[in-house]
């Protein structure tokens, strides 16, 4: 016999507990901690900082631990959390120049002022499961040496610097304007390159690696070389108005990647490198360069080129690329539906029924 | 209910209710015309009911009643959520009662109980663009609102027609607000657009994910799309609600067993519930044969 849906509340209630209790696992199992996930996961915690819009090591980890090892629901845990601070003031722009680099490599020039430092990269390991850490494994001193006599004096400037003071490449210019705050404005169309870089730096990885995967296999026209990758720590600072003069405010770890694209230029442009930016939070090497794919990708319509593939299209890329926003709308299909549901059986058997009068008809 | 000293009344912070009542002002002013508004990410997911949750937090004030239903009901575990937010984050009074509530949040229907003057329906809407599967592109379907250039609505409308004989859209079914803008009136079933015509309480619609409020102000003209030849109609069903006896209310169809048997109830729960309890109260004998009066139908 037909029981109403009731006792909604107590089953919420009992599946949460529920969920606590599975999320705790074995109780004979020592509980994780956050210096363990911040220690020992780091690149984790690094792309839920990225998603979640938010710098704060500690709190990305307790979402992990929260979201039972879940990194969109730990994100999203982050942006909700992030909604809610007050905006005390604007930073001034990162110094790239000025990081305390942790790696840095250049995949368009074999060597240059700085040189190459490979840092620490799963690039040329073997991928071959490491069966020595199944038990408990010894700390690992990692290898120093005297940075190279060679490029001690150098500086690191960046690569393309280089090419702008050739007159090769674009120069970016600040506009002097604010930059856009995606959680303080709607999104409008068409966006802001300032709008673009935020969406895109908050993106989800694995949308903007395929949106990148695809301007390289022909879905867009991009030719791109990695001009510049570099890892490391930059300090962030803010000018207080009725100081007038900068204040760091503390350091954070980022990745940013500059990818080199020729442009043919046309008859008043001649031909250059453009470039396509990425920047985010943490170690992250294979979502900043997916960005600096699609950025340069959606520039299309700024450089006059035609646009033709999903990545050059932004109400595409930007409208899709948020995974907090996705993930609920695709997980919204788990709510009830009945109401929509049935009307739509109610007009779906009218229809059959009127398909099979008209063919008694005949 | 005591609410949570450790977050603003409702949530948000007044800052942000004030973009929000601005840009609820402006929907007024313009029925039926979809405002942009820099929606806030909320600790319940996009898709779940987040534009009409700042909505309703920023009108809500300490002295209102809140009414949460999602399919009608009130019971439903969203509308739970939803309402146990509200009295967690506001300490407001809640209700199931339709002419109790100040503040109606709904997700997909119009309750069947005529709402009043003073009282606020607030809609939750996934997207709020009528034209967007006509239109993926929000920069060309702002222009045709623009231009009132609704023609691909008809000619989707007179396809449905020579296809299948009839429109074949049974809920989110668009209409036209104050004779100048297509509007969606969210995933309700059909059988509820014509509550929106004239209605004397006011009528507003939050997207959250998709960043737009709107509105359809007190007394103000919806009319559904159709044509001369193919009039708008509503859903009717062959038997009244098994429960009630309501034969004028919109149905959830409940299947009974694995061979077939289904039985037909009210989808608003607090109108069907007090049907049952006034006819129980009137005559006892009077729905003999029905299901024990409210079984399980008391709110939670």
């Amino acid at each position: 016999m037909y029981v109403a849906v009731k006792g909604g509340e107590r089953a919420i209630d009992n599946a949460h507990k529920l969920l606590a209790s599975r999320r705790r696992g074995e109780p004979e199992t020592p509980e994780i901690g956050l210096d363990q996930i911040g220690g020992q996961l780091k690149l984790a915690v690094d792309r839920v900082m990225a998603e979640g819009s938010l710098y704060d090591p500690e709190l990305a980890s307790l979402g992990i631990k929260q979201a039972w090892g879940d990194l969109v629901e730990a994100a999203f845990m982050l942006r909700a959390y992030r909604t809610t601070l007050p905006r005390l003031a604007l930073s001034a722009p990162l110094d790239l120049d000025d990081m305390e680099v942790a790696r840095r490599i250049s995949a368009a020039f074999k060597d240059l002022p700085g040189g190459q430092i490979l840092g620490p990269t799963f690039d040329y390991t073997h991928r071959l499961l490491d069966f020595s850490l199944v038990g408990v494994s010894p700390g690992i001193e990692p290898e120093t040496s005297p940075p190279d006599p060679g490029h001690a004096e150098e500086g690191m400037p960046k690569v393309a610097t280089l090419l702008e003071r050739q007159g090769l490449m674009d120069r970016e210019e600040p506009t002097g304007d604010n930059p856009e705050d995606l959680t303080r404005s709607p999104l409008r169309m068409p966006a802001s390159r300032s709008a673009r870089l935020q969406n895109l730096a908050r993106a989800d990885e694995g949308f903007l690696l395929a949106m990148g995967y695809s301007t390289q296999r022909g879905f867009g026209n991009a030719h791109p070389f990695a001009g510049e990758i570099r890892q490391g720590t930059v300090t962030v600072s803010i000018v207080p108005e009725e100081l007038g003069f900068a204040v760091d405010i503390g350091d954070i770890e980022v990745t940013e990647c500059e990818m080199i694209t020729q442009f043919k230029g046309s008859k008043s442009d001649p031909p250059r490198f453009t470039r396509g930016y990425g920047l985010v939070f943490g170690l992250s090497e294979r979502k900043a360069m997916s960005m600096a794919l699609v950025d340069r990708a959606l520039r299309a319509r700024d450089l006059g080129e035609e646009v033709k593939a999903p990545a050059q299209d932004e109400e595409f890329v930007l409208y899709h690329s948020d995974n907090i926003e996705a993930m609920g709308f695709v997980q919204h299909l788990k709510l009830p539906h009945y109401v929509d549901f049935q009307s739509e059986l109610a007009m779906i058997r009218a229809m059959r029924e009127r398909l099979a009068d008209d063919e008694e008809g005949v | 209910m005591n609410r949570d000293p450790q977050y603003n009344f409702a949530y948000l912070d007044e800052q942000t209710k004030r973009m929000i009542r601005r840009a609820l002002l402006k929907a007024v002013a313009v029925p039926g015309y979809q405002v942009p508004f820099a929606s806030r990410e909320m600790p319940l997911p996009y898709g779940w009911g987040t534009g009409g949750i700042q909505v309703t937090a920023s009108i809500l004030t300490d002295q209102d009643t809140l009414k949460v239903i999602d399919q009608g009901s009130d019971d439903t575990t969203n509308a739970v959520s939803i309402r146990r937010f509200f009295q967690r984050t506001a300490g407001v009074e809640v209700t199931t009662a339709t002419d109790k509530a100040t503040v109606i949040q709904t997700r997909h229907r119009i309750p069947e109980h005529a709402l009043a003057e003073g009282q606020v329906l607030v809609y939750q809407v996934p997207i709020p663009e009528p034209l967007r599967f006509m239109e993926p592109r929000e920069t060309d379907t702002r222009t045709m609102h623009a231009l009132e250039e609704y023609g691909v609505m008809h000619v989707k409308l007179y396809e449905d027609i020579s296809l299948h004989g009839r429109i074949a859209t049974s809920y989110n079914y668009p209409v036209l607000v104050n004779d100048r803008h297509v509007m969606s009136p969210s995933p309700i079933p059909r059988f509820d657009n014509p509550k929106m015509h004239m209605n004397p309480a006011l009528q507003l619609f939050g997207a959250g994910r998709e960043q737009r409020v709107y509105a359809v102000p007190p007394y103000t003209s919806v009319k559904s799309l159709d044509f001369e030849d193919h009039p708008f109609s509503i859903d009717t069903w062959d038997e009244p609600c098994a429960l009630c006896g309501a034969s004028d209310t919109y149905l959830d169809e409940i299947i009974l067993d694995d061979g077939g048997a289904r039985m037909f109830v009210c989808s608003d729960s607090d109108h069907c519930s007090r049907r049952q309890a006034m006819a129980a109260g009137m005559d006892s004998d009077h729905r003999a044969g029905s299901p024990a009066p409210a079984a399980g139908t008391e709110a939670a």
